[in-house]
């Protein structure tokens, strides 16, 4: 689990930073790796004052309680709710590694043109609105959508879907619409400044993945490997799937396509990782590079918004398919964790002859892109009023690297 | 004395830089240009935002030598420096009024 949780930090940083430092202009490459490396400082700390106890404490349907406040009573004793075989200080730090990546993968949506002032406030008060209380009602004890401890909406996110993709890719879109585009966009051009350090982060972040979704099965067992493998076979089918599409759309496979397809993969498998086998994985892998190649080239130029590195073609849609289709393919072949009242191991998803999963998947969908919505725009708003969100049209020139941070991510006079 | 701008394709350098050397033409200055003349250039495409990229990455080369070398210095780039393909690029040159050595002053050919 600590390998685990390892694994999980090390996707924020350095994967998530170097495979969007890469897809930035080159003035902007500190800022933007500067907007993942961050939240590994702040969301610890705010994780530590009361995060962890929003999110896992006892509380209502919506919200948890207070009284792991100061990660009180969080030590050596497992906590037999969530896992009963570790200590729940590992929990607590496992958990929070999702925590620190979830807010960091929006800021690919306003990469190269946010204050970082603004970036500050407006991810406190992102992972306190909404992060918190959506792991809280998909992951927490009588959370509204815990499917293993009691929720009214049984609904499956093995290792966040929901909870991390959705809300971070459905913000995004938010983040990108309320920003505006990038001064220039469409006319100067916007061209990743080194493709090589986004290769080496999305690598980075397969590997890092593996922690992610075998990780969240919380004990060495059998559904770990399960998980493990349909991760690997989603994340293979996802990058041909996009290459695929690349190559008869442009004529060319692209590196870059490659790895978004992979990316795009390893968002859709997330939540259905421990329940799918690996073939339904890797229908889903596929169908993710399809999609979110149709998403960041033919809706994004449709609709003229300015996603800049693709947070929410990527997370916001392979996450909302990646849920809905876990309802399709579940199976209790793959996880036989869950009983009905008789301790009889229950169907799970469409393919075990469930078909009411779907419906309760696509609860889980609205609930968390509505909460992404209203949360973000509500957010973005008091930012705004505070210090005001975007960079100066000076700042945004010049590039953050220099105008926020007071340095160059290349120096060749040294 | 003149100078001679020479700009290639980044692979000739090696050969443009060994046979100059061979003839006892020693001292340049190299700098990573980007340009085109009648070279057509390419498209690149990054999630679907096309770029068209006209201008390519050459090498310029830049010596100034004396007037009686001139011919001979030509030659030999040309020599070097020929595909045979579009986008070899060209030759430039010009006449120097003068030439300053920084570390004694020297001064006119003895200072190249």
């Amino acid at each position: 689990m600590l390998v685990s949780a390892a694994l999980v930090l090390m996707m924020t940083g350095p994967g998530l930073a170097l495979f969007y430092g890469g897809l930035v202009r080159r003035k902007n490459v500190l800022s933007t790796m500067m907007h993942s490396f961050i939240l590994m400082a702040v969301v610890t700390v705010i994780w530590a004052i009361y995060g962890y106890s929003l999110a896992f404490g006892d509380g209502n349907s919506f919200i948890g309680g207070l009284q792991y406040f100061f990660l009180n009573h969080v030590g050596a004793a497992p906590n037999p709710d969530y896992a009963a075989t570790i200590p729940q200080q590992t929990y607590m730090i496992y958990q929070l590694m999702f925590a620190i990546i979830t807010p960091a993968l929006i800021s690919g949506a306003y990469a190269e043109r946010m204050k970082f002032s603004a970036m500050l406030i407006f991810t406190v008060l992102w992972t306190t609105i909404v992060y918190f209380p959506m792991a809280h009602m998909v992951w927490g004890k009588g959370g509204l959508l815990n499917a293993a401890l009691g929720g009214k909406i049984p609904c499956f996110d093995f290792a966040g879907g929901t909870v991390v993709h959705i809300t971070s890719g459905v913000s995004a879109l938010v983040c990108a619409l309320y920003l505006g585009r990038r001064r220039g966009y469409g006319a100067e051009p916007m061209k990743p400044h080194s493709l090589t350090y986004s290769f080496i982060g999305a690598c980075l972040l397969w590997v890092g993945w593996f922690g992610f979704n075998a990780g969240s099965a919380l004990a060495a067992s059998p559904l770990a490997t399960s998980a493990f493998v349909a991760t690997h076979f989603g994340a293979a089918a996802a990058a041909l799937g996009w290459i695929l599409a690349e190559w008869v759309h442009n004529g060319k496979p692209s590196m870059l396509g490659g790895i978004s397809g992979c990316v795009a993969g390893l968002v859709a498998i997330t939540p259905a990782s421990g329940f799918v086998k690996p073939f339904p994985a890797m229908v889903i892998g596929f169908a993710a590079g399809l999609l979110c190649f149709f998403m960041v080239t033919a809706v994004k130029a449709r609709f003229g918004y300015d996603d800049s590195l693709d947070a929410f073609g990527v997370h916001g849609m392979g996450g909302t398919l990646g849920a809905l289709l876990t309802g399709v393919f579940a199976t209790s072949e793959v996880n036989d964790g869950f009983k009905d009242a008789a301790g009889k191991t229950m169907a799970l998803g469409l393919v075990d002859g469930h078909a009411g999963q779907v419906l309760n998947q696509s609860i889980g969908v609205l609930i968390s892109w509505a909460l992404a919505i209203v949360g973000s725009l509500v957010i973005l708003k008091i930012t705004d009023l505070l210090v005001g969100v975007r960079a100066t049209f000076e700042d945004e020139e010049e590039g953050l690297d220099i105008s926020m941070h007071g340095e160059e991510g290349y120096n060749f006079e040294a | 004395m003149k100078k001679i701008e020479a700009i290639i394709q980044p692979h000739k350098l090696e050969d443009v830089k060994a046979a100059l050397t061979a003839i006892g033409i020693e001292g340049m200055t190299i700098s990573e240009v980007r340009g085109h003349g009648r070279q057509k250039g390419h498209k690149e495409v990054y999630r679907g935002m096309e770029y068209q990229v006209d201008l390519l990455p050459k090498v310029k080369v830049e010596m100034v030598i004396p007037g009686a070398r001139l011919d001979e210095a030509i030659q030999t780039i040309l020599k070097a420096a020929r595909t045979g393909k579009i986008g070899d690029g060209k030759i430039f040159i010009s006449d120097v009024q003068e030439a300053i050595r920084i570390r004694n002053e020297d001064r006119g050919e003895g200072a190249l």
